[in-house]
């Protein structure tokens, strides 16, 4: 089936099965690295994306679901040259060890702070509750998302 | 990456290369690999005419930031910018063997090496300097890899270019004093970090070659399943399925497509019977199993008058890395390259090569990154699932990625383990009697040999018939750090248990972990009968000054004397030296018992470390955080259920882990000894935190559970 959509802002179609798993158009088809195979069954946030505004588990949503809607990974929110805020606030912190985890939490924290320009420590625990990071610094995680809301909000 | 495509000729041979060696001390290498040309691949630093400066070692970075460090080390002495230092890829056709990245000791013995080979290099080079400008050596200075003097300047990469290839003395040069570091001590963000955080490729997993295609296996449902039927014609007819691989009970299906491997996996597994067996005690039979394979009595001495027993109990615990195992491998021409996160490429390659009947010399394997590891997790089993597969189909790339199920059921796990410690506090407060008896299964079953692969078992016939066959011995690790640091009168008894129920191998800090948690429970246990203070009790038992200081700086830290403690919160401490050699580490912790669900949690930890003199500040911090964090999560939550026949961990809600919610507040105080030797810090908060979180988490209930994990309500 062709499914087409929009990918980082860019009008892309791709011939495909329309129950594949998005996580898998992404990193075959189009090449992107940020979307990570974790667990398949959306326990651990690795393959988090931003469909239409929410952070969505690539790994269980249908392609043919995402035909027509807008789609967004951490490729598309800023880059080496231009970072993000969130991306220059987890590099400030260094809030990563393997960084496996961490396109998934960046994603879940940008439509955090979408929605909620300063958030308290709570908001942050509760936005990334369903993203596991083994190396064990989400404290580092957090600080990082609330430096990056400083930011932003400055 | 285009490092990897040059041969070794090219990279010795080549013109205009300063190469110095770098002189491992003894014992910390690997075994010599026999290469075709007859020579051996060494540790070495290349001055290039680019300018660029490139670093040979045979460790690998796996999220712990050794790459950032070994290149401050190198742009210390060098005086470059770390930036110009590159880090070469660990691979079988141009690294040196330097067998596993494993026992935090990478800075220790390559960092230590590195570092004098750097300076040998600075050495080498204001010497061809001062020939060239006519200047002597010590009237030279060098800024930024340009060395000037006499009003004239030559770059590192122009003096390289004007020297054939040749190989400088390596003699001992001087190493930069501490009072003139410039890069040592100070921040050094790291530097893989940029792309991680920007989505450029920087794992395995984001590796694709042209023409690869994709593969899954399918695993039996338990250790001893059998399979007794599978028909596979329909599978074989769905879009995109290249060929079946079928050996024995090793299946796997390769496809164009990943999505099409992931469906035409799902329909194997349906369409494969399987007859299993009740082989396996189950998990509420693990210790008294364990206990009987020790001939250890299962019940403990009663405690009486000031003497104390308790037995300790730890059970399996995965790595559960975030990114499951996976590789890529291509069989071409009867050769076979392997993209692999193996900690140890050329163990590695030797068990490849035996797995699949290949001289060595036509294996190469290729070190790229994957999620964190912790250890020895399924990474070397998926190399050799890939290997089978891309030789049964030959010509093209494939790449396999384990699927969750695949990586809870199948990595070897941390094992279990038993510690029964007994002793007594004399009436002036000192440890009278000590005896400590830790029975374990093995904690290193590492590939040293194609028997130690998962897949060795399922093919036809199989390589080696079990996990648990050919442990001749200790199978090391179950004793690290049992030998208390504490001044008192140990009697330490170690027991193997050569046949653990479950697979297992080696898991960040191995035995030390256990036996930290069981001797610093066991420290609090007897303060607290003795009616001393657990830190001052400590620190009378030590006779170690930067052993004392660590529990000082951490007790501090934490305000631990004017804690208030009151009824369901608790304060606990735990302290280690990483197996009595290593770096030390005290960890404090604050516990704090839910009241509505019972269940404890920890809410803030305080770590101090001394590891020698630091190289990298927030490296360290970053090392020891984690390092705490996962090993309250190990201590709260962790434990591999099973039952007669099965693993039922089989994914995050079965194998549940400390999440964002409830990760405690961290912070981390460093001792900088500059001058002094480098300690490894990649294991060394394991057991220090996990006995703080047990310590506080005993204080907060008001009685002490002695079996992890210990997040359970009650």
């Amino acid at each position: 089936m062709h499914v087409a959509f929009r990918l980082n802002g860019a009008e892309v179609a791709v011939e495909v099965d329309p129950s594949a798993p998005l996580l898998y158009v992404l990193r075959n088809d189009f090449a992107l690295n940020s979307p990570k195979f974790g667990c398949g069954r959306a326990q651990c946030g690795a393959c988090r994306v931003i469909v239409e505004g929410e952070a969505i588990f690539s790994c269980v949503t249908a392609i043919g679901d995402v035909a027509g809607h807008s789609v967004e990974t951490l490729e598309g929110i800023g880059s080496l040259e231009r970072p993000h805020p969130l991306q220059r606030a987890f590099l400030d912190e260094q809030a990563a060890q393997c960084g496996y985890c961490s396109s998934g939490m960046i994603m879940a924290a940008k439509v955090l702070l979408d929605h909620h320009p300063d958030p308290s420590e709570a908001d942050i625990r509760m936005a990334l509750e369903r993203h596991l990071c083994r190396c064990g610094i989400y404290h580092r995680i957090i600080r990082a998302v609330r430096r990056a809301a400083g930011e932003m909000t400055r | 990456m285009t490092e990897q495509n040059l041969s070794r000729r090219t990279l010795l041979a080549g013109t205009g290369a300063l190469v110095v060696s770098i002189l491992l001390p003894e014992g910390a290498q690997g075994q010599s690999p026999d290469l075709p040309s007859g020579g051996r691949l060494n540790e070495r630093i290349e001055v290039r005419a680019d300018g660029t400066i490139h670093v040979h070692v045979g460790r690998i970075e796996m999220g712990q930031g050794l790459r950032t460090a070994i290149a401050t080390l190198a742009a210390e002495e060098l005086e470059v910018p770390p930036e110009r230092i590159v880090v070469a890829p660990v691979d079988t056709a141009s690294a040196p063997n330097e067998g596993y990245t494993d026992g935090s000791a990478s800075m220790q013995s390559t960092g230590t090496a590195v570092r004098r080979a750097a300076a040998a290099a600075r050495e080498a080079l204001l010497a061809l300097a001062s020939r060239q400008l006519g200047v002597p050596a010590p009237a030279l200075r060098v800024e930024d890899g340009i060395i000037s003097g006499g009003g004239r300047r030559v770059s590192y990469g122009a003096l390289a270019g004007a020297v054939a290839a040749q190989a400088a003395p390596a003699a001992r040069a001087a190493l930069k004093p501490p009072r003139d570091y410039r890069r040592i001590g100070r921040a050094a963000p790291r530097l893989d970090l940029p792309a991680k955080l920007t989505g450029r490729a920087a794992y395995l997993q984001d590796f694709r070659l042209p023409g690869m295609r994709h593969a899954r296996v399918l695993r039996p449902p338990s250790y001893g399943a059998r399979l007794a039927a599978l028909d596979t014609d329909a599978v074989a007819a769905l879009p995109g399925v290249a060929e079946i691989v079928r050996n024995g009970r090793f299946v796997a299906v390769v496809a164009e497509r990943e999505d099409e491997a992931i469906r035409a996996l799902d329909h194997l597994r349906s369409a494969a019977r399987w007859r299993e067996s009740e082989s396996l005690p189950g998990r509420d039979a693990l210790f008294a199993y364990l206990r009987a394979e020790a001939g250890l009595a299962e019940d403990e001495a009663p405690s009486t008058g000031r003497r104390i027993s308790a037995t300790y109990e730890v059970p399996y615990r995965m790595h559960g890395a975030i990114g499951p195992s996976a590789a890529v491998a291509e069989f071409r021409d009867g050769r076979l390259t392997v993209w692999t996160h193996a900690q140890g490429v050329y163990p590695l390659r030797a068990s490849l090569a035996g797995l699949l009947g290949l001289p060595e010399s036509r294996v190469r394997c290729i070190h790229m990154e994957s999620a964190g590891c912790y250890g020895h997790n399924g990474a070397d089993d998926a190399a050799a699932d890939a290997a089978l597969i891309a030789r049964a189909v030959p010509g093209r790339p494939v790449r396999l990625q384990w699927m969750r199920e695949d990586e809870h059921l199948w990595e070897p796990y941390g094992p279990a383990m038993v510690m029964r410690l007994s002793g007594e506090v004399d009436r002036a407060g000192r440890v009278a009697a000590w005896r400590h008896i830790v029975v374990s299964a093995p904690h290193a079953s590492r590939p040293g040999g194609a028997a130690r692969l998962l897949a060795a078992q399922h093919v036809e016939p199989p390589v080696a018939a079990s996990f648990l066959g050919g442990f001749s011995q200790w199978g090391g690790g179950g004793g690290y750090n049992a030998e208390p640091y504490y001044e008192v009168p140990a009697r330490v008894d170690s027991r193997f248990v050569r046949h653990g129920p479950l697979r297992s191998s080696a898991l960040r800090s191995l035995g030390a972990f256990a036996n930290v948690v069981a001797i610093e429970s066991f420290m609090d246990e007897l303060a607290l009968s003795a009616g001393l203070d657990p830190a001052a009790f400590r620190a009378a038992h030590l006779r170690d000054p930067r052993a004392v200081a660590v529990i000082e700086q951490a007790v501090a830290d934490f305000g631990w004397q004017a804690f208030r403690r009151v009824p369901g919160r608790g304060r606990g401490i735990g302290f280690a030296r990483l197996d009595n050699s290593g770096a030390y580490v005290a960890v404090v912790s604050e516990a704090e018992i839910d009241a509505a669900s019972g269940r404890p949690r920890i809410r803030r930890m305080v770590g101090a470390v001394d590891c020698g003199e630091v190289i990298s500040p927030d490296g360290v911090r970053n090392q020891i955080e984690g390092g705490m964090v996962q090993a309250a999560s190990w201590t709260l939550l962790e434990l591999v259920d099973f039952d007669r026949s099965r693993v039922l961990s089989r994914d995050w809600d079965s194998y549940p882990i400390l999440r964002i919610t409830e990760a405690p507040n961290v912070t981390v105080s460093l001792i900088d000894r500059p001058g002094e030797p480098y300690l490894g810090v990649g294991e060394a908060a394991m057991g220090p935190a996990g006995a703080s979180v047990a310590n506080a988490v005993a204080q907060a209930r008001g009685r002490r559970r002695r079996t992890l994990p210990l997040a359970d309500a009650g």
